[in-house]
């Protein structure tokens, strides 16, 4: 067996506080007829820790869509190394890919080791020594799981990324509202912020440092900046009229944004540095929902310029935006693919609000979701998954779907309203 | 970080002041709950009164007094799916607040503009302003002082009513006149 070699670091994140109850846990809605099968060892000596990593691991991959664990009830052995697997075993049980993993308990911490084997080719793929500073088990699992996805599928894992989301309780005006930030898998949520008046559009800075996001706590809204970690923040805007839907450029130095300070609700692209703004559009319509592509040069938007909602994308190198959208009358908050060729949004079927992807190169939209009170897609880095608001009986979930439609997942809450996710870029 | 705007707070008992003596008749439904509702609560509660001082003539109002000096009991007009037009059975609704204003000009009033849950929310941030908007434009047209006005759209965020039907979505497509 060769030796494992890196070694990779947890430093415990800086956390506030953590609420048990804005938890939310992965209920899998859909999964991919085209999965591979992997079986997900329970690791040896991990019994009694506080997490149960390779359990993580394996729902991290079956999250995905891209694999049907194996149930541990199937599994007639459960070996932990390399060496150990009889791989005609595991062939007998139609699995193609085997995880197996030791954990042990240091002073510092854990460390845990695993290894990645390839069934059908008979050999191991990757191994890797894992060590744990602290508690931090649930991100040495995810960061397993992004090394098993990458290895298999040649796409970078987002397992260990996070998302930010707002909670809202109550009706009227009696309402609490808050803004967290957890776990890409719904747990670990962290207290951002609370109010009794709306926090909306979360939207992460390219570093994973920062959220800009719309609060309403002096009664009218205003865009702020929160640093995620020490919690400090700025007031950014606070416009006459609407100051929302704020998105990051690329470079972090520019913030796209619709104020109505001067009419109708236009694009405006603020520099950070120093607050000023610049006027994108200019028109008799409502232009709002502004998202860049990913190589800054241009500007997704909401218009109903044409009469109803639809998308637009404009040059920064001027003349007239473009329409992009014409299948039927309401297409609306677009979000680009990592690679700039497609676009998610929300598209108004015959069946109600949903998410759809529609290529750059061409015209055709294709709905994605099945649910059908659909708001607030958000890509993940990778562009495997979009993370989305919809309803669930009368509460607002959190939901994702594949980018090809075919998995789906669902991340209810204990109790209250969920909405308005932001997917983090990549943080490590 | 816990935020509880001490305007917020300000604003619930400085309502109160100000609905003081007018008895709340039915109405509409939103109406209703939005003077009430902060009635009840927080009961006979005057803290507001140093800001109330400003609305002299409408929290001394009595049944004996001319209707312009109270500010009208009816304070939510209701918009059909996706349009910003006032229809006609509330115009003597916002006729009532354009007299009340001219007639009480240091009043000022928010128009809070508000959507169904439907469709994306910073889009319904737009058709809720654009709802405030028309009602403003209305008041404006009626002679009321533009610096008496102002406009907050709250989009879908604060519906008055839970609900996936037409009529919860119907209640909670509404501007409140907001004193």
């Amino acid at each position: 067996m060769q030796s494992l070699s890196k070694v990779w670091l947890f430093c415990a994140l800086l956390l506030v506080s953590s609420v048990a109850s804005a938890n939310l846990t992965i209920e899998i809605t859909r999964g991919s007829d085209q999965a591979l099968p992997i079986g997900v060892v329970p690791f040896a000596g991990s019994q009694g820790m506080p997490e149960d990593v390779a359990q993580i691991v394996q729902d991290d991959l079956e999250r995905s869509g891209y694999f049907d664990p194996l149930a541990r009830s199937d599994m007639f052995e459960q070996p932990s190394q390399s060496d150990d697997v009889e791989f005609g075993t595991w062939r007998s049980l139609d699995v193609r890919y085997l995880v197996v993993g030791r954990a042990e308990q240091t002073s510092g911490g854990f460390e845990i080791q695993f290894e990645l084997m390839d069934i059908s080719g008979q050999r191991r793929m990757i191994g890797e020594t894992v060590t744990v500073r602290g508690n931090d088990l649930r991100g040495a699992a995810h960061y397993i799981s992004d090394q098993i996805f990458e290895e298999i599928t040649d796409i970078r894992g987002a397992f260990s990324t996070k998302i930010a989301y707002v909670t809202a309780q109550g009706i009227g005006d009696n309402m609490q509202f808050g803004l967290y930030v957890a776990d890409a898998d719904g747990r670990r949520s962290e207290q951002v912020l609370t109010s009794d008046e709306p926090i909306m559009s979360p939207a992460w800075s390219p570093d994973g440092t920062k959220l800009a996001y719309v609060s309403f706590e002096t009664e009218r809204p205003a865009i702020y900046i929160q640093d995620v970690a020490t919690g400090q923040r700025v007031m950014a805007t606070s416009f006459d009229g609407i100051n929302g839907a704020p998105a990051w450029s690329p470079d972090g130095r520019r913030i796209a944004m619709s104020l109505s300070k001067d009419g109708q609700p236009e694009i405006y692209i603020m520099d950070v540095a120093n607050r000023s703004v610049e006027r994108i559009t200019n028109n008799n319509s409502i232009d709002t929902e502004p998202a860049w592509a990913p190589d800054g040069r241009s500007l997704l938007f909401t218009s109903d310029r044409s009469g109803g909602p639809q998308l637009y994308q404009y040059s920064m190198g001027g003349g007239d935006a473009e329409r992009l959208t014409f299948t039927g009358n309401y297409n609306a908050r677009g979000r680009y693919s990592p690679d700039g060729e497609q676009i998610f949004l929300i598209h108004r079927s015959s069946r109600g609000y949903q998410v759809a992807r529609q290529d750059l190169s061409g015209d055709r939209l294709v709905v994605l979701s099945e649910s059908t009170r659909d708001e607030s897609p958000s890509v993940a880095p990778n562009g495997t998954m979009v993370i989305f608001a919809t309803q669930q009986g009368n509460s607002g979930v959190l939901s994702a779907v594949s980018a090809d439609g075919r998995s789906s997942f669902r991340l209810p809450s204990a109790q209250g309203d969920v909405r308005d996710p932001a997917w983090s870029p990549f943080l490590n | 970080m816990q935020l509880k705007p001490l305007a917020r707070s300000l604003a619930a008992a400085l309502s109160i002041v100000v609905i003081a003596g007018c008895s709340s008749t039915g109405g509409t439904q939103d109406g209703d709950s939005y003077g009430s509702q902060d009635g009840s609560t927080t009961g006979s509660s005057t803290s507001g009164t140093g800001t109330g001082s400003q609305y002299g003539s409408s929290s001394g109002s009595g049944a004996g007094q001319q209707a312009d000096s109270r500010i009208p009991e009816v304070r939510t007009i209701y918009f059909d799916y996706d349009r910003d037009t006032i229809k006609s059975e509330y115009e003597s609704v916002v006729m009532a607040h354009a007299r009340y204003l001219r007639a009480n000009p240091s009043a000022q009033v928010v128009l809070h503009g508000h959507t169904d849950e439907r469709g994306t929310r910073e889009y319904n941030m737009a058709l809720g302003e654009r709802r405030a908007n028309a009602v403003e434009r209305f008041l404006n047209i009626q002679g009321v002082s533009s610096s008496q006005m102002s406009v907050v759209s709250y989009g879908e965020e604060r519906p008055a009513v839970n609900g996936q039907d037409e009529s919860a979505y119907s209640q909670n497509r509404r501007v409140i006149f907001n004193y």
